[in-house]
């Protein structure tokens, strides 16, 4: 607690660290119908304990930058670092964890054991494991359902587990990409709300990719704002929103005006192709 | 309920046109018979029977039509004499008798599992290379092909005769030529399979730096499991098919493939069939067991559709 409440405060102090560093950033993908330029440009800096939301239309390049960050894509010009490091040098040190769209948990693992299958390929002890395991489902409140097996799960509880295998080798940064977008509006109200708690309780450093404008607004310290053809930031908005956000945050004034600054972002960033 | 009526009404049509198949396949037989015994048919000599439509033969001699159906070597023979034989060369018969079906079928099974589980380890290990090597995946897979294009009928001496000149006699050229059959299927499907995890699973384990070890084990082998099953369920039927062809160039006395050439030696029509039929029942009960494997397999492992 005590630690977190400072780096809190650092954060605030306005020293922050910077975990992710992208300068210039440009991808291009070589397709059929010739190179697409997936990313043009791309200039962001990533605080620790911040949470980014990467919002835009399709083809935008936001998935396309998590994955960069990921080292799941590799840039074609420009510079990015991930804790003062290559993407792929922080992978090795296992500086992130990473969540899909779809939990994509394995069928015939249990959730315990599924939230091992990181650990197990990390090589952690057996007793480490088990100790892991029951921290992580205690975090995101699946207590008591490491036996049970995925298909026994609601599409949300799945969408837990697969952030508690995230989160199981204790990752400093947190990839998600729509984690709730194939979920419905309550479910994942639901899930916004454990989330912010989690990463209240956790001081991680979260970088999330959605299209729903109040799921930003409501989840961010900062909201980037990126538009298609080629992909690219438009607009970066640090938000007002105090830390501690109760659901009904989304009633205020400021929520709105900041939800407004969003869709002017996005709606400019379209009107350049049309 | 209503299904199984259906079921049984296709199988009745079935059984229905084979009697009616064996009145015209048979009555020149028969005819030829009668005639012999000195019974009067129309026409009253075999020479001029011979050029006639065998529908006419049945029209002018009614009488006939229920010996087409219980001829000694017909050639066509009914559906209750395959049933009799087949009763009689099993149930009827010690297990341990040259006769028994069920003897000859145990030779024919031998060599069948063994060439099944040759074939299954060798697709498999092809699987496996060709999904992780690109050379492989080049080189072996138009051979593999190929070689299913070759009839097995026109190879398989040539595989006796080779596997003789080295030494190599019994059950095992059986099971090589059944395992050639056996092992394509598998490796097709496993090849799939161990395919099948999406771009997703396999970024996710990127994410962990799984390397192709972890994810073989982890994610890609379980993951294969149904298209194994698949496979397995017509590669045991190809098993089979291989053993019993195995057993006709080699003038094999024992195996449900020399029951058939022995049955084609000696004009016996009903050991034919019943043989086809018992070979017929034995793939049914492998592939069968297979498919309750399958079940259990899959259900225990979350995946059954």
């Amino acid at each position: 607690m005590n630690t977190q409440t400072t780096t809190q405060a650092q954060a605030q102090s306005g020293a922050p660290e910077a975990v992710v560093e992208a300068k210039n950033l440009d991808l291009v993908f070589p397709t059929n119908d010739g190179p697409v330029q997936a990313l043009k440009d791309v200039n962001l800096t990533i605080n620790k304990g911040d949470f980014v939301s990467f919002i835009g239309p399709s083809g935008c390049g936001k998935t396309t930058f998590l994955r960069v960050m990921a080292a799941l894509e590799h840039p074609t010009g420009g510079t990015i670092t991930v804790n003062g490091m290559s993407p792929d040098e922080a992978r090795k040190q296992r500086a992130y964890g990473y969540v899909f769209q779809a939990a994509g948990l394995y069928p015939w693992r249990t959730i315990a054991k599924n939230i091992k299958l990181p650990l197990e390929i990390m090589g952690y002890s057996k007793a480490e494991q088990d100790k892991r395991v029951e921290q992580v489902l205690e975090l995101v409140e699946l207590a008591g359902f490491g036996g049970k097996y995925p298909w026994q799960l609601s599409g949300g509880m799945q969408q837990r587990a697969s952030i508690a295998r995230a989160l199981a080798f204790d990752a400093d940064i947190l990839l998600m990409d729509e984690p709730f977008g194939a979920l419905d509006e309550i479910v994942r109200d639901h899930l916004n709300e454990q989330l912010l708690k989690l990463w209240a309780r956790t001081n991680k450093t979260i970088g999330f990719v959605t299209h729903s404008i109040p799921e930003a607004v409501y989840l961010s310290t900062k909201i980037v704002v990126m538009s298609p053809r080629p992909g690219r930031i438009t607009d970066v908005i640090e938000s007002t929103l105090p830390r501690e956000r109760p659901l009904d945050i989304r009633d205020s004034q400021e929520f709105i005006d900041i939800a407004h600054r969003v869709r002017e972002g996005l709606r400019a960033g379209h009107g350049d192709d049309e | 309920m209503r299904s199984f009526l259906a079921v049984l009404t296709v199988l009745a049509a079935i059984v229905a046109i084979w009697y009616a198949a064996c009145v015209p396949m048979n009555i020149k037989g028969v005819l030829d018979a009668a005639e012999r015994g000195g019974a009067e048919v129309m026409p009253a000599t075999s020479k001029v029977r011979r050029d006639m439509g065998t529908f006419g033969l049945v029209a002018g001699n009614t009488f006939a039509i229920a010996q087409t159906w219980e001829q000694d070597r017909p050639r066509l023979p009914a559906p209750h004499q395959v049933i009799t034989e087949l009763w009689k060369t099993t149930v009827m018969k010690k297990v341990t008798s040259k006769r028994s079906l069920v003897y000859h079928a145990q030779v024919t099974l031998n060599a069948t599992l063994l060439g099944f589980v040759i074939g299954t380890g060798l697709g498999i290990l092809l699987a496996v290379g060709i999904v992780h090597s690109k050379v492989m995946d080049m080189s072996v897979m138009p051979w593999a092909i190929v070689s299913q294009t070759i009839p097995i009928i026109a190879l398989a001496p040539m595989i006796i005769v080779v596997l003789y000149s080295i030494g190599v006699q019994g059950i095992l050229p059986k099971a090589i030529i059944s395992a050639y059959l056996s092992f394509f299927p598998v490796v097709v499907g496993m090849v799939k399979g161990l395919r099948s995890p999406d771009a997703m699973q396999l970024d996710l384990l990127k994410t962990y730096s799984a390397n192709t070890n972890q994810g073989f084990w982890k994610l890609r082998l379980p993951s294969s499991m149904p298209y194994l099953f698949t496979s397995l369920k017509i590669g045991i039927a190809a098993s089979l098919l291989g053993a019993i062809v195995g057993e006709l160039p080699t003038g094999a006395v024992s195996g449900l493939g020399a029951r058939l050439l022995a049955g084609s030696y000696y004009g016996q029509t009903v050991q034919i069939w019943s043989a086809l039929f018992a070979a017929a029942i034995l793939a049914g009960l492998l592939v069968a067991l297979l498919g309750m494997i399958e079940k259990l397999v899959l259900k225990r492992m979350g995946m059954a559709s």
